[in-house]
């Protein structure tokens, strides 16, 4: 209790303390009540973020788990040859820390000396320059989607590997085929497991920050200072001794964190019953 | 988590300005002067140094040989942000200070305005005045004649240009901007994969390039601070540079990535306009390019005019609540001004002093990376055509990490430099005033 109290409560509490005071360079701290609340809430920076990291999870997060469904599903199909290798390989990028893997991919993006830039050299084409403003979310969303595809398709595999197998002999005396068995035994069973994937999904999108922070230096102009809410509170707090404002703005995302998945949990029960 | 502690820092330090109880002097001892310089040499001790300047350490062993029983240590607690965080912390819990940090100009500021800086004029640095060249000696001077460090070394712009480029391609070198511009458009129709220069917004760059264009978007009056990005100066750089943006002539590589020092070395940039400090990087981070590049005067606004700036430079000072301010004191003279200047200037430093800028030995020397060319002469006449009034914000390193949002947008969208450099000024004169400074703009 006493650890649960320590590691668990207490950052809260204070980051709840420090985002009611404000201090100045000019002026030292004074308390401000919910100031930096009022001041989160009306910020264009801090809600463009929001509807970015939206707009991500509304894009990346579908795309991600329907190709780990499919993924998973092939694997238990029994019908791949050398399953256990595909099992691994598409596992491996998760085991790649992500910071490893953003750096690799944006070797891989660059158009003058990247894998992109030499497509282009190659074929004589001009691909689209993955860094640019107008794409780099798909970009982030293409880097998000192969590390993680691997570890919800894990989540979906192992939740199938619990279906008893007398429901697909069952079926099989039934005469059903393929098709039907997945849709109607398959897809039910995975259910629970799905919504625990999305959740952990819409969590990691709403704190997406490692790829956007890394691939600020090779594109500073593309991600700006508050391209995400977790880049922002970064920002706003080790860069510009802010951290009043950053815990505000951190709270504020928590709780929306919290709506949206609670929101995505009570969908997905809700259709199960 | 030790974030918190920077804020309390700046804390007290405003607090101190706001009762006006303490000046810039608070936590010196207030008796202490120039003999208790002498007197701490004579007695020794122990000093510790925080800095990333590696030809300190030459320097910190030489100055232990001439004074026997002063041990001085040398820490690199990080690169800029990184040591200004550290210090920060130090001075909020009052202890683990060092007693001498490495501070760049730009960021002396942040420092000041909170009261954390020694005033080492008392100790002997108000003699130094005239030693130093004009740029780097305001930008160590504070409020009421107080003096917050010596000038370590400086970084008077000259531009880089790489020679062998210019041969290929037939283009002449440009002496004023409006032959950088010209030549900009040769170098291209002549090899479309030649840009002038790489450039992707970079907040220092333009800084720099407004102040040589004559431009002072800065005022700083204590607590009372002016944006103002619409002066004559500035806008003579953003029309020059708006022409070169538009036509597509800048590489779009952001500096110090590796792609950056590629471009550097295989040709396809041809110019760089920076401080001097850029030579020692060429040498060691392009080492293909030994031999094809060239100094010169950086371009000139009005044919035969010269005028320059300063890019980057830092400074020596001693923390408010340091234990040791005397020896601090010093052996910040010694590095500084004394005879470790040059121990440095053997290492590859380029000073701020005017006696060794001006010293034939130093003039005459020939850099073999830059085909024999004497460098050091070009540096030291940028040095003396520095223009005057240039300041920083003081907290310039919070506004310069907003760069890439606002004016680094001109350099991917519609968006125009002018119209860049206005949100950019909307930004510092917002986080001026949540900072508690009273800002003003020039309209």
């Amino acid at each position: 209790m006493t650890v649960f109290a320590l590691v668990f409560v207490a950052p809260i509490l204070y980051s709840l303390y420090l985002s009611v005071y404000r201090d100045q360079l000019v002026g030292g701290t004074s308390f401000v009540g919910l100031e930096n609340y009022r001041g989160a809430l009306t910020d264009p920076v801090f809600w463009d973020s929001v509807s970015r990291v939206t707009l991500f999870l509304a894009v990346q997060v579908p795309i991600m788990l329907f190709l780990a469904l499919l993924l998973a599903l092939v694997l238990d199909s029994g019908r791949l040859y050398g399953r256990d290798f595909f099992r691994i390989s598409i596992f491996m990028p998760y085991a790649v820390p992500a910071v490893v893997a953003t750096l690799m991919w944006g070797f891989m993006y660059g158009t003058r000396f990247g894998l992109v830039g030499n497509v282009n050299d190659l074929l004589g084409v001009t691909l689209p320059d993955p860094l640019a403003p107008g794409v780099i979310l798909a970009a982030i969303g293409n880097i998000v989607t192969w590390q993680f595809v691997g570890y919800n398709m894990l989540i979906l595999y192992s939740a199938l590997r619990t279906v008893p197998h007398d429901l697909y002999e069952a079926a099989e005396v039934d005469g059903a085929g393929q098709l039907r068995v997945i849709a109607a035994i398959k897809l039910p069973a995975l259910r629970g497991a799905m919504v625990i994937a999305a959740i952990f999904s819409v969590i990691g999108s709403f704190q997406l920050f490692n790829e956007p922070s890394i691939l600020q230096s090779l594109a500073p102009n593309a991600i700006t200072s508050g391209y995400t809410p977790n880049l922002y509170t970064y920002s706003l707090a080790f860069s510009g001794q802010q951290q009043n404002y950053a815990a505000a703005v951190a709270i504020i995302m928590g709780l929306l964190t919290m709506v949206i998945a609670y929101a995505v949990q009570l969908f997905g029960m809700r259709k199960a019953a | 988590m030790n974030s918190r502690a920077p804020r309390v820092a700046a804390a007290a330090g405003a607090l101190c300005l706001a009762l006006t109880a303490c000046g810039s002097g608070d936590g010196t001892d207030p008796d202490i002067g120039a003999e208790d310089v002498e007197a701490a040499l004579e007695e020794g001790g122990e000093i510790t140094v925080w800095a990333w300047e590696p030809t300190l350490e030459q320097v910190a062993e030489d100055f232990e040989q001439a004074h026997p029983g002063v041990t001085v240590d040398v820490e690199n607690v990080g690169t800029g942000d990184d040591q200004y965080t550290a210090l920060q912390n130090a001075l909020s819990a009052g202890s683990g200070l060092p007693d001498v940090a490495h501070i760049e100009y730009f960021a002396l500021g942040q420092f000041t305005i909170a009261g954390n800086l020694v005033d080492l004029a008392p100790l002997g640095a108000a003699e130094l005045e005239g030693d130093y060249t004009p740029g780097p000696w305001e930008a160590v001077q504070g409020e009421e004649s107080a003096i917050h460090g010596l000038p370590m070394d400086s970084g008077p712009i000259a531009l880089f240009y790489n020679q062998d480029v210019f041969d290929e391609l037939d283009v002449e070198v440009p002496t004023t901007w409006e032959e950088y511009v010209e030549a900009a458009r040769e170098i291209q129709e002549a090899d479309p994969d030649v840009y002038v220069a790489a450039d992707n917004g970079d907040a220092g760059a333009t800084t720099t390039g407004i102040w040589q264009a004559g431009g002072q978007p800065y005022q700083v009056e204590g607590e009372e601070v002016t944006v103002d990005f619409t002066d004559e100066g500035t806008a003579r750089y953003v029309d020059t540079w708006q022409r070169l943006i538009d036509d597509e002539l800048l590489l779009p590589v952001t500096s110090w990535s590796d792609e950056w020092y590629q471009a550097l070395g295989d040709g396809s940039v041809a110019t760089l306009v920076t401080g001097a400090w850029m030579g020692l990087n060429l040498e060691s981070g392009v080492p293909e390019g030994a031999g094809s590049w060239r100094v010169a005067p950086p371009p000139a606004w009005e044919e035969g005019e010269t005028s320059s700036a300063e890019s980057g430079g830092s400074a020596l000072a001693v923390p408010v609540g340091a234990e040791n301010q005397a020896l601090a004191y010093a052996f910040i003279e010694y590095a500084n001004s004394g005879d470790g200047v040059q121990a440095r200037i053997d290492q590859g430093a380029f000073p701020a002093t005017v006696a060794d800028l001006e010293s034939q030995e130093f003039l005459d020397n020939e850099s073999e990376y830059f085909g024999g060319q004497t460098v050091n002469r070009v540096y030291a006449d940028s040095a003396a055509s520095v223009l005057q009034g240039w300041t920083y914000l003081p907290y310039q390193a919070h506004t310069n990490s907003l760069f890439n949002d606002t004016v680094g947008q001109a350099y991917v969208s519609d968006t125009t430099l002018a119209e860049g450099l206005a949100d950019w000024q909307d930004a510092s004169v917002r986080y001026g005033e949540e900072q508690g400074f009273t800002v003003t703009t020039g309209d």
